[in-house]
């Protein structure tokens, strides 16, 4: 891996230049070029093909290939086709978006009427949000200036392509950022994630064929239609010739740095830079001094990594070679050797509890099940047997096992499963600790008060 | 053919049936355990009780291939080559966990809650549980609200299955209850100012799996496992929707609706499942008197049956008023016993109650403005006998010149039927005979007073508003005092033993060709009277 802190940044290169956010400025560093090439060149078809063929795979979490999402769209549809896109950034430790929709909303608009362009979707709905209120002006701005100048509205640019963009404005719900979750709520229903078959992108938005794209990754389209889709191949990691399932890893990414490290900051580097490399070169190493003892590796539904696993790549694939869930959205919360896993684990458990929608019975009780084993044994009355229990449950909620609808579950998993598992003589030890009576009992504890408690 | 495997077991299916995998299972009498799916409603897949494996079979290798993760059998659909596993290790444990998630924060306060016995999250956990009780949580305790005025709502019983939720979206379409909160916080709950308030509310409290949606007209009357129920006709309306009458001892506890696609589905509406308050009204008459001059003597139905048939003999002219209320089979007894008196008796339809307008609800559900259960049955009837159909109104009307010697008026309408004015015009025939359940203006005249039955008594066949024949027995005895019309019938036409109401349809069906598709047995959803006309 070369010296990653040299590479020229790409989606930040006007981040931090003043009134970045504006479209004159945008336009004088070359902004909207790409969208008058396509538009005056290209066909659909080719921008669909040129976003295949770069590789480029979906920022938001999951990591599924864009090209291969948009081609699932039924071909000759009559319309309309909607294009979502996802600005609906809650997962703890997750910041790019708002780094782009604050500072460079038109790079980020560009993407998405390139996208639209691509998809023949002629209108987007913007689900951002709630806590954004920056962001919300700054987007419902860069709109206007795109309305007032062709970019958006009706013949964008003289061509036969129309769009219409619209911003929402979600109510805080974690689940909202969910595809389906989102389409729901755009409705004006209930998040409550639907059942798959049918797809979005055959059957989304009131009923009809759905892209859902997060912020990051249109803004990539934005590069792959100025740069080509070699440029974008040549940044990142080529795939595992042993896994034939692996499509690899390209392009530039926004990782967000956050935690026990002197400088936290969203930085962008080429995918596949180590998590030790993201904390010494743009994280001016662990604050204090102090030695690291965990890090999240992209959002803390991803799960955790030990000090000694440090040098995990983040790419899509590294994390999951380390028992972590995948990439996520690349957002790296650094714990240093202050920190209490229970602690972690409590607050963690305390957020998905919160955020599950209540719709899946193991998700919903599990969830609420695992916050009060962890609230008992943090308040000094927990047992050993608690920890398979919690391994139990963790093991058994989630898409992966197939017992839920989205995988929400499965994010609630992953922090329990890999602190408990990476870090269990911890674990152990405060339970002894704090419960030298009861920490060896096995029989039903009679139920507390305390954790009545909602 | 489709061929689906479930659990191993090959079971054919047809080739344009959507089944998935809980019917299909079905098919291979397997249950799979389900909370949240109802064949009537939209498939939400959320309680994930029914997870099972599921695979393929290749047509033509004949190699199966698992998907490596559960699935919920709801969601899934049976085709040709479709295998479920629902006995694996992995589903058995699948159940065990929902179970005991469920369980976490129920207050299993079974020994004071109304579903105890019927309950789906009792029986599956006896079923699937855990022996042992896990969770360190306590339950919360019974907190309850109403949700309007027929339906409480017990909330921490509640498994978030969302039927009742579904049901209201889908079938009324009112949409009155939602998903309040989040996560474990969740409620089921109404918009403040709008209470569930739609006529087929009641729903709800059958469709719940638990004992979260309670009725408060049943509420802690009856534990279930004392009541009998018994297959009957909600007798409320003409579009007849099949029901169960849980009895015990020979009360009524409640109605609750039995499924039959051709008529109600699974659903009835509010009207029929409280309208049976009458059969235990105090009101209700229950000793048969006949007037000896001034004087009306209670006698004994031995004695008053052949003083009955005497007068009847000796009184001339006749004319009977068969009721909407009364079975085929009790309609056609008494037509053709006063016409074997009289064979030029006037038979005349009894007045049909109407109340408001038919009203049809967003999922297809329709309660029908004709407030009895029988008109087409007893008409059929009537015009099988009579050349000329003579109304209620034209028989008031021109009863006072015909020169009756008596007239035979059967009622057992639930609501007051009629006034002094009618009374007044019928008074001109010098014995009525007035079979009833309350008393009338009619009845105070009558010669004889004669109690009769209500629906839940009754036993024979009713006719719906789309020519639908459907057959019942009795749910309770009268009670003491009162013979059943369809007895009294029998016996006046000097019938052995008891009355028998499948003889009588029998016979029915042979004379009359309107019935001749009632053929026996008559199934359980009944026959459709259309399918040997439209041939």
């Amino acid at each position: 891996m070369p010296d990653v802190g040299a590479t020229e940044p790409v989606l930040l290169a006007l981040v931090g230049r003043p009134d970045s956010h504006t479209r004159a400025v945008y336009e004088q560093a070359g902004g909207y070029q790409a969208l008058r090439r396509a538009v005056g060149e290209l066909a659909p078809e080719n921008v669909r093909e040129l976003v295949k063929s770069s590789g480029l795979r979906g920022r938001g979490g999951a990591g599924f290939p864009t090209g291969l999402k948009w081609t699932f769209l039924p071909q000759d549809h009559p319309g309309p086709i909607y294009f979502c896109l996802n600005a609906d950034e809650s997962e703890p430790g997750t910041f790019n978006n708002r780094i782009l929709m604050e500072d460079d909303p038109h790079q980020v608009l560009e993407g998405l009427i390139l996208s639209c362009y691509a998809t023949r979707a002629t209108t987007a709905y913007i689900y951002m949000r709630y806590e954004y209120p920056l962001a919300w002006q700054r987007m419902q701005a860069a709109v206007d200036e795109c309305y007032a100048a062709g970019y958006l509205g009706r013949n964008v640019l003289g061509s036969q392509f129309s769009l219409d963009v619209y911003l929402h404005r979600g109510a805080a719900a974690y689940i909202c950022g969910e595809e389906t979750g989102l389409i729901e709520s755009l409705e004006g229903k209930r998040a409550w994630p639907r059942i798959k078959p049918p797809f979005p992108a055959v059957e989304g938005l009131f009923h009809k064929p759905t892209v859902v794209n997060n912020i990051e990754t249109v803004a990539c389209v934005k590069h792959i239609v100025d740069r080509g889709a070699d440029w974008f191949r040549s940044i990142g990691v080529p795939p595992d010739p042993n896994n034939p399932r692996d499509p690899g890893s390209f392009g530039p990414k926004l990782y967000c740095l956050s935690g026990h490290v002197e400088r936290p900051g969203c930085y962008e580097a080429p995918l596949g830079i180590t998590v030790r490399q993201l904390i010494d070169q743009f994280g001016g190493g662990i604050r204090g001094g102090r030695r690291a003892k965990a890090a999240i590796p992209g959002g803390i539904s991803m799960g955790l990594l030990t000090a000694d696993e440090l040098d995990c790549p983040l790419d899509f694939a590294g994390p999951g070679r380390y028992g972590c869930l995948g990439l996520g959205t690349a957002a790296v919360v650094v714990m240093d050797e202050t920190v209490s896993m229970i602690d972690f684990l409590e607050n963690s458990c305390q957020f998905f509890e919160h955020e599950s929608c209540g719709q899946c019975t193991p998700c919903r009780e599990g969830t609420s099940w695992a916050l009060k084993m962890m609230r008992r044994i943090k308040a000094g009355r927990g047992r050993l047997i608690d920890l398979d229990l919690l391994l139990e449950i963790a093991d058994s909620i989630g898409i992966m096992p197939g017992t839920t609808i989205c995988g929400l579950a499965d994010g609630a998993a992953w922090p329990i499963k890999n602190a408990i598992r990476k870090f269990r003589g911890e674990f152990e030890e405060y339970i002894r600790r704090t419960n030298p009576q009861g920490c060896h009992e096995t029989a039903p504890v009679p139920a507390l008060d305390l954790v009545a408690l909602h | 053919m489709a061929i689906v495997i479930v659990d191993g077991q090959e079971i054919e299916i047809g080739d344009g049936e959507r089944l998935n995998g809980i019917q299909a299972a079905q098919r291979a009498g397997i249950e799979i355990p389900h909370y949240c799916w109802h064949p009537g409603l939209t498939v939400v897949a959320s309680c994930r009780m029914c997870l099972v494996e599921t695979g393929r079979r290749d047509p033509a290798s004949g190699a199966i291939s698992m998907m490596p993760k559960l699935v919920p059998a709801c969601q899934t659909p049976a085709r040709d080559g479709t295998v479920f596993v629902t006995n694996s290790q992995q589903v058995t444990d699948a159940r065990a966990m929902v179970e005991e998630d469920l369980l976490i924060r129920h207050p299993i306060d079974c020994p004071i809650c109304d579903k105890a016995g019927e309950c789906h999250l009792q029986d599956y956990h006896f079923q699937h549980g855990r022996e042992q009780r896990r969770a360190d949580i306590k339950p919360f305790t019974s907190r309850r609200r109403p949700l309007g005025d027929s339906v409480t709502l017990f909330v921490d019983r509640c498994v978030m299955c969302s039927r009742c939720v579904r049901f209201c979206r889908e079938i009324p379409g009112t949409s009155e209850l939602m998903v309040t909160n989040r996560g474990a916080h969740e409620e089921i709950d109404v918009f403040p100012g709008f209470p569930l308030a739609n006529k087929m509310a009641g729903n709800v409290v059958d469709l719940c799996p638990v004992g979260a949606l309670g009725d408060r007209d049943f509420l802690y009357s009856q534990r279930v496992w004392f009541m009998q129920n018994h297959d009957q006709i909600c007798a409320g309306c003409s579009t007849g929707c099949s029901i169960h009458v849980d009895e015990n001892q020979d009360r009524i506890y409640r109605l609750r609706p039995r499924p039959n696609p051709h008529v109600n589905q699974w659903w009835m509406c509010d009207e029929g499942r409280y309208g049976w308050k009458h059969a235990h009204d105090e009101r209700r008459q229950t000793a048969p008197r006949r007037r000896d001059g001034e004087q009306l003597r209670v006698e004994e139905w031995g004695e008053l049956i052949p003083q009955l048939d005497a007068d009847l003999r000796a009184a001339g002219r006749l004319a009977a008023v068969l009721s909407p209320h009364l079975t085929v089979e009790e309609a056609w007894l008494l037509a053709s016993y006063i016409r074997a008196i009289d064979p030029q008796a006037w038979l005349v339809p009894g007045p049909v109650p109407v109340v408001g307008q038919d009203e049809t609800f967003g999922g297809g559900f329709t309660i029908h403005a004709e407030k009895c259960p029988n008109r087409r049955g007893v008409q059929a009837v009537v015009s099988a006998l009579s050349d000329e159909l003579i109304t209620w109104e034209q028989f008031l009307e021109r009863a006072a010149g015909e020169g009756f010697g008596a007239v035979w008026i059967s009622g057992g309408y639930p609501a007051a039927w009629h006034g002094e004015s009618e009374a007044e015009q019928l008074a001109a025939i010098p014995l009525r005979i007035v079979q009833d359940i309350f008393p009338s203006p009619l009845w105070e005249q009558a010669g004889y007073q004669l109690p009769g039955a209500v629906f839940a008594e009754r036993e024979g066949s009713y006719v719906n508003f789309d020519d639908r024949l459907q057959s019942f027995r009795w749910a309770i005895r009268p009670p003491a005092g009162v013979q059943t019309e369809g007895r009294l019938f029998w016996r006046l036409a000097g019938r052995r033993g008891m009355y028998q109401a499948d003889e009588v349809l029998l016979e029915v069906a042979r004379r009359v060709a309107y019935f001749a598709a009632a053929v026996q047995p008559v199934p359980e959803v009944g026959v459709d009277l259309k399918v040997l006309s439209l041939a």
